[in-house]
């Protein structure tokens, strides 16, 4: 049982890490520790960086000293050359940490007299790893030794004795060479360094130059069987495994403010997932750029990280164009909270642009990450590539938990829907931003197309850009559909019109009424001093009448005094009582 | 006999061995001949074992072995291998003292 056990028993093979970004995520943990490695590809395509990598990074953070042997350049140019990568060899080279050695046989001064054998290499090989204790080497570009040496039936024998004797002392090695037509190499070097065979290769497509590696063969190891971009740049070497990620990354439950509140209550109340990919789309001048500036305005607000890729204009005409609805992003530059990133996408590779991207991700350590926009890199027919290198982003981010915005430029007169379809699979929040030309004029839309993992809204919203941020209004919906701008203002004028005009009739009837009252008050005014004046005019006659009667009888009374004379008085005064 | 013109021109010669490989005593065995034979002993030989001295095989950019390096008379010259060519040998030696021929034979 136990001997069964053992039988199955794995032992991984040992690896001697390189530290190169990607690499040791592809091969499994480094290049076979111990055994030969070949690095072949065309010229220019950086094999010798490569390997100086390997030696460098290897010494400083594996404290594993090595051995750069050249057969093609001096030390001195050696050390110009990585000097650009900031590798300071000088440095290295005194802590004994690093051995240069340039082999070259002058051809013009030798000649051949019988047999020989590359004893001398062995010895300088030896004595170099001697030295320094070595655990790495590089022999930069072996073959040039063919052209060289008078003898190649020799020199091959003496190479394959170089690498079983190289294997036997254990140091990990890397062997560049020259690709040859139809072969690794031009003299067939990979017939005797079978243990591990990468291949860089330097192509142009669309007059944008693309750098790939791929690893050939990895005896006794998995590997990454694909092609994988790389990037030389001033941090050396740099490989994008992406693909090789999975689709295994933690997904958030905390959601971002988009920075509008509308826009916020239309995505169920409280904005994006953080973590999520969000795509804005439209035709040109829609505002797609003022979005994503109001949400970077929030974000930076909160004290977030923003790093912005833009690659149609430069980042102080679009601080500038900013500042004209109200956002001032040049605070969150300075405090450093905002990076920009200003590049033409024609200015190198997808693959470079990718690689560039990580780099500047892993270093800045943002939050959020936006493209503005992601339609420059099409050039052509190169949509899937497109595809493969946003997908490779945002399996990248997302792993991070990094939000994501995409800017995407739609051509006026494709059907929105479908012109981003290419990406589409990729996005989780889209929003759409449309003209709506009603009337004469243009105006700005917004709808949510979709939102994973969240009750969005299906309303289309009226997007206006003020002198204080971006304002969501709600279009005018009627019978004659939906209304914008100034049509839905002149319809919400028509409807005040309309709701005054009824307001006027109702006030003026009841004007009219108060009118008629007042009137008819009047004529009672009229009618009542008509009749106090008839009244006073017959109580002046009555009064006249009475006054009449008064001195009639008086009169009366007097005549019968005088008359009579004897007649009692108080009879007559008795009938004027009853009177 | 051309010694004395030899003689002002007295060849200074390096011989690089790696121990005692077969290579390396021919070389010297062949070497020796000639000089001793052809030379009349006018010459300065010096062999180099790169074992002892490996140092040296850098600072003569020596990678053959054996490597013999003609120092005097200009111009400088390598030679790699045991020398067992000796007429080839003889030839080179002859075209080493060029303007003043001597004629070298076995």
């Amino acid at each position: 049982m136990k001997k069964n056990k053992n039988y199955f028993k794995r032992s991984p093979l040992p690896k001697s890490p390189t530290s190169i970004h990607g690499l040791d995520e592809i091969t499994g943990g480094g290049l076979p520790k111990g055994r030969p490695t070949l690095i072949c590809g065309g010229a220019g395509c950086g094999k010798t960086l490569f390997a100086m990598e390997f030696l460098v990074r290897g010494a400083n953070e594996f404290n594993e000293p090595g051995v750069f042997i050249s057969f093609e350049e001096t030390e001195k140019e050696l050390i110009q050359n990585v000097s650009s990568l900031g590798f300071d060899l000088n440095k290295l080279i005194a802590q004994k940490k690093l051995w240069l050695e340039n082999i070259y046989v002058k051809r013009e001064e030798t000649k051949q007299n019988g047999d020989f054998d590359l004893e001398g290499l062995f010895v300088r090989i030896h004595y170099a790893i001697e030295s320094i204790g070595a655990k790495r080497i590089v022999l930069d570009t072996l073959e040039t030794l063919f052209s060289e040496l008078p003898n190649s039936r020799i020199l091959r024998s003496e190479l394959k004795r170089l690498f079983s004797w190289l294997k036997k002392k254990g140091v990990t090695t890397i062997i560049t060479a020259e690709q040859g037509d139809g072969a690794f190499t031009r003299s067939g070097l990979e017939e005797y360094v079978s243990d591990c065979v990468i291949l860089l290769d330097h192509r142009v497509t669309d007059q944008s130059s693309i750098r790939r590696l791929r690893i050939v063969k990895y005896r006794g190891s998995t590997h990454g069987t694909n092609e994988y971009p790389f990037l030389i740049d001033e941090d050396g070497f740099s490989v994008l495994p992406v693909t090789s990620l999975g689709l295994n990354h933690d997904s958030s439950l905390e959601r971002i403010s988009t920075g509008i509140p509308r826009l916020d209550t239309m995505l169920s109340g409280k904005g994006y997932f953080q973590g999520s990919t969000v795509l804005v789309s439209g035709t040109a001048g829609t505002g797609k750029t003022s979005i994503a500036a109001q949400f970077v305005e929030a974000a930076c607000r909160r004290g977030e990280r923003v790093l912005y890729f833009t690659f149609e204009e430069s980042s102080s005409q679009l601080m500038r164009n900013m500042k004209s609805i109200g956002i001032h992003l040049e605070q969150w530059e300075k405090k450093g909270l905002l990076q920009f990133h200003a590049t033409r996408p024609t200015l190198y590779g997808l693959e470079s642009h990718l690689t560039t991207s990580i780099k500047l991700i892993n270093t800045f350590k943002p939050a959020i990450v936006i493209l503005d926009p992601i339609n420059g890199f099409m050039i052509g027919e190169n949509q899937s590539e497109v595809k493969n290198m946003l997908l490779r982003l945002v399996d990248f981010l997302k792993m991070k938990h990094i939000t994501a915005f995409f800017t995407s430029l739609t051509s006026a007169g494709d059907n929105l829907e479908n012109s981003d379809v290419y990406v589409s699979s990729l996005i989780d929040t889209w929003l759409l931003l449309r003209d709506i030309e009603i009337g004469g004029e243009r105006n700005r839309g917004l709808y949510v197309l979709k939102s994973r993992g969240m009750a969005h809204s299906n309303q289309i919203r009226e997007f206006k850009l003020t002198n204080s941020g971006i304002e969501l209004v709600d279009v005018y919906v009627g019978v004659d559909g939906v209304l914008t701008g100034s049509a839905r203002l002149s319809r919400e004028m028509e409807d005040d019109a309309e709701k005054l005009l009824r307001q006027q009739e109702i006030g003026s009837k009841q004007f009219s009424l108060e009118r008629k009252r007042e009137a008819m008050e009047a004529q009672i005014v009229v009618l009542r001093s008509e009749f106090e004046a008839e009244e006073s005019e017959s109580l002046k006659i009555i009064n006249i009448e009475k006054a009449r009667n008064e001195s009639f009888k008086k009169v009366k009374v007097e005549m019968a005094k005088s008359r009579r004379g004897d007649a009692p008085l108080k009879k007559i005064v008795m009938k004027k009582s009853k009177k | 006999m051309n010694i004395k013109k030899l003689r002002k021109n007295r060849p200074v010669i390096s011989l690089f061995v790696a121990g005692k490989t077969i290579k390396s005593i021919t070389a010297l065995k062949n070497l020796k001949f000639i000089c001793n034979e052809v030379l009349k002993g006018m010459y300065k030989l010096e062999v180099i074992d790169i074992l002892k001295n490996p140092k040296l095989a850098r600072e003569n950019q020596v990678l053959a072995i054996p490597t013999l390096v003609l120092r005097m008379p200009l111009p400088r010259r390598n030679i790699i291998g045991d020398l067992s060519n000796r007429e080839l040998m003889l030839a080179e030696l002859n075209y080493s003292v060029k303007g003043k021929k001597v004629f070298l034979s076995i």
